[in-house]
């Protein structure tokens, strides 16, 4: 599914990624940890293609393509998918509306027929309901007004609308109660299956009560250091990040 | 001809009629060409080049010969068009009538250069209602200068939507006097696509109380193109709301300007006065001025206003690109979301579907 090469990327002067390595196979949830400033999230805005980060070496392949040289929108329409740290605001934007036009837009670049808004509204309501929202989540402009975790479940309603193959999901935990995390967990595994993978960043072991991990993999310094069974995250819990830095 | 304003007067310090003074403008040419017209189904006046053409007119019971138009005192453009004037519509809503919508199509042909100075006046009676659905649209180099004189009688509603996509080498001034009485409404909203330099200008007069004014306008300019909106509000008696909201799409080198007064007079306690202004500019190259201006003379008032001028978010460019839409997408819907606010009062079914079907092929020109 997701094979990076020795990535090395930088803003600006900085490097942030210096060889990062890493293989997902199909069908499998990989988790990374790590401190503050390991680079977790840049890793997730190269991927997903955002302005300001330079890629200086190495490569990232999805389903055998180098993804590094594709616009962000052909990323998405590839099946790739970011849940974002921050999800951004949108006023004056429909979140039914959004949903739509992105479902849409994806369907087209893969050749298949657009929904119509009938269609598209059973299927969103379908959804919106499995992720136990409030159905005027839809008439409600993008994030505008909403709680952190309002916001969260929000990612998760448009993972679910759009089924990408690879989500990328960057802090998805950071805010949330238990249960905006359990939900944000069954957002995922409702998702697992043969053609689904996901990349699971966060900076806590909470959330792999939930999503459990195939693998685990610490991320320190802008490289991979240490990589092993989902119990790795409880160790790491209780050891902390410490030792690992300087490795 | 009375002399052109020129920047030295305070009104007038963002706009620069210099490159209209520097042409000169003759009579209107007898119009030849049949034009398209828009697909509404209402009663309709129809102008060519300045002249009301009786064919493409259909009646409409509310209309009364043109009549001898008033002067503005000290309003420049207003002084040119009583000089000038040649025709417009004269439009009487009786008592408690409910006149439904009526269409003013002004097109103009400007084969060789010329000036039309219509003068239009709409009178509505105590409780009546009107929609009047303009469209300023043309072809060459022409100046179109306008004046409109409205009476909003106590508890009527006036709607006044106007679509402003004349040539790229037109000039289109207009001058609006608004005079709304008790519990009466006056709401405007002008779009404005065309003309090579454009300024809607509009005085509005709150004088019973609890009337009421919406000035609202969406300006999507580029190239050079310069457009001004120009407004002056004054409460002259207590109770009485206004809203403004002015949104500027600048692309290009285009330059927008929004000047908005608001007079609050002493007996006019209790104003509610709302004004926002905002620009958003696609370019480094386009420039916009904005110039609120707020006359309080009563002690109990709620007056607000505010003015951003920005770029687009690049933040919410990428997480509409993340989610599949292609960036020229990405960037329209985030355009079209930023004008809603100025869209939303315009309540009006039919002008509505037709403000967003102009702004769809303006994306396209883009």
């Amino acid at each position: 599914m997701l094979e990076i090469k020795n990535l090395h990327a930088r803003i600006g002067d900085a490097e942030i990624l210096k060889g990062v390595t890493l293989t997902i196979p199909n069908g499998e949830i990989h988790a990374i940890m790590g401190p503050n400033g390991a680079g977790k999230s840049t890793l997730s805005y190269v991927l997903s293609g955002r302005e300001g980060y330079e890629v200086t070496e190495g490569e990232a392949l999805f389903n055998g393509e180098n993804i590094l040289e594709m616009e962000p929108e052909d990323r998405a329409a590839a099946g790739l998918f970011l849940a974002f740290q921050y999800p951004v605001e949108l006023p004056g934007v429909g979140n039914a509306n959004f949903l739509r036009t992105s479902l849409n837009a994806i369907r087209r670049k893969r050749g298949e027929d657009e929904l119509d808004a009938v269609a598209f509204l059973k299927l969103a309501r379908a959804a919106v309901k499995q992720l136990a929202m409030k159905e005027d989540f839809l008439k409600r402009n993008v994030n505008v007004g909403f709680s952190g975790g309002e916001k969260k479940r929000n990612e998760m309603l448009q993972m679910a609308i759009l089924k990408p193959h690879l989500a990328i999901l960057d802090e998805t935990d950071s805010g949330l109660d238990i249960d905006a995390l359990k939900i944000v967990a069954e957002g995922v595994n409702t998702l697992r299956d043969e053609t689904f993978s996901a990349l699971v960043i966060t900076h806590y072991q909470r959330l792999l009560d939930y999503i459990v991990p195939d693998m685990v993999h610490v991320l320190a310094g802008g490289k991979i250091v240490r990589s092993g069974p989902a119990s790795l995250a409880l160790e790491l819990e209780a050891s902390g990040y410490a030792g690992l830095e300087a490795a | 001809m009375n002399a052109l304003p020129t920047r030295k007067l305070e009104a007038w310090r963002y706009t620069d009629l210099r490159p209209l003074s520097a042409l000169s403008f003759g009579a209107p040419p007898v119009a030849v060409a049949v034009p398209d017209l828009p697909e509404l189904p209402f009663p309709r006046f129809v102008f060519l080049n300045g002249t009301l053409n009786p064919t493409l007119s259909t009646g409409f019971a509310y209309a009364k010969p043109f009549a001898a138009p008033p002067t503005f005192g000290s309003q420049p453009m207003a002084a040119i068009n009583a000089e000038h004037v040649g025709g417009g519509i004269n439009i009487e809503i009786p008592v408690g009538q409910d006149a439904g919508e009526a269409l003013l199509v002004s097109q103009a042909d400007g084969v060789t250069p010329f000036a039309y100075h219509p003068r239009h006046r709409v009178t509505l009676g105590q409780g009546a209602k009107f929609t009047l659905i303009e469209i300023d649209e043309g072809a060459g180099t022409y100046w179109q200068n306008a004046v409109f004189e409205i009476e909003v009688a106590e508890g009527a509603v006036f709607q006044h939507f106007r679509l402003q996509r004349e040539s790229m080498e037109a000039f289109n001034t207009i001058f609006i006097h608004a005079d709304i009485a008790a519990g009466a409404s006056y709401e405007h909203f002008t779009l404005t696509l065309g003309a090579k330099l454009s300024r809607t200008e509009i005085e509005a007069n709150l004088l019973g109380q609890n009337a009421l004014a919406h000035l609202n306008a969406a300006q999507l300019l580029g190239g050079t193109q310069h457009g001004d909106f120009t407004t002056i509000i004054r409460h002259k008696a207590p109770n009485c709301p206004s809203r403004q909201t002015v949104k500027s799409v600048l692309a290009g080198r285009a330059r927008g300007v929004f000047q908005g007064k608001i007079e609050v007079d002493q007996i006019a306690q209790k104003t509610d006065g709302y004004q926002m202004s905002q620009a958003l500019l696609l370019s480094p190259d386009a420039e916009m001025d904005i110039k609120p201006e707020l006359q309080i003379f009563a002690d109990d008032v709620k007056c607000s206003h505010g003015a951003t001028i920005g770029a687009l978010d690049e933040e919410q460019v990428f997480y509409l690109r993340s989610r599949g839409i292609p960036e020229a997408d990405a960037r329209q819907i985030l355009i079209r979301a930023f004008l809603e606010e100025a869209l939303e009062p315009v309540t009006h079914d039919a002008s509505k579907a037709l403000f967003e079907e102009v702004l769809e092929s303006w994306w396209g020109r883009q």
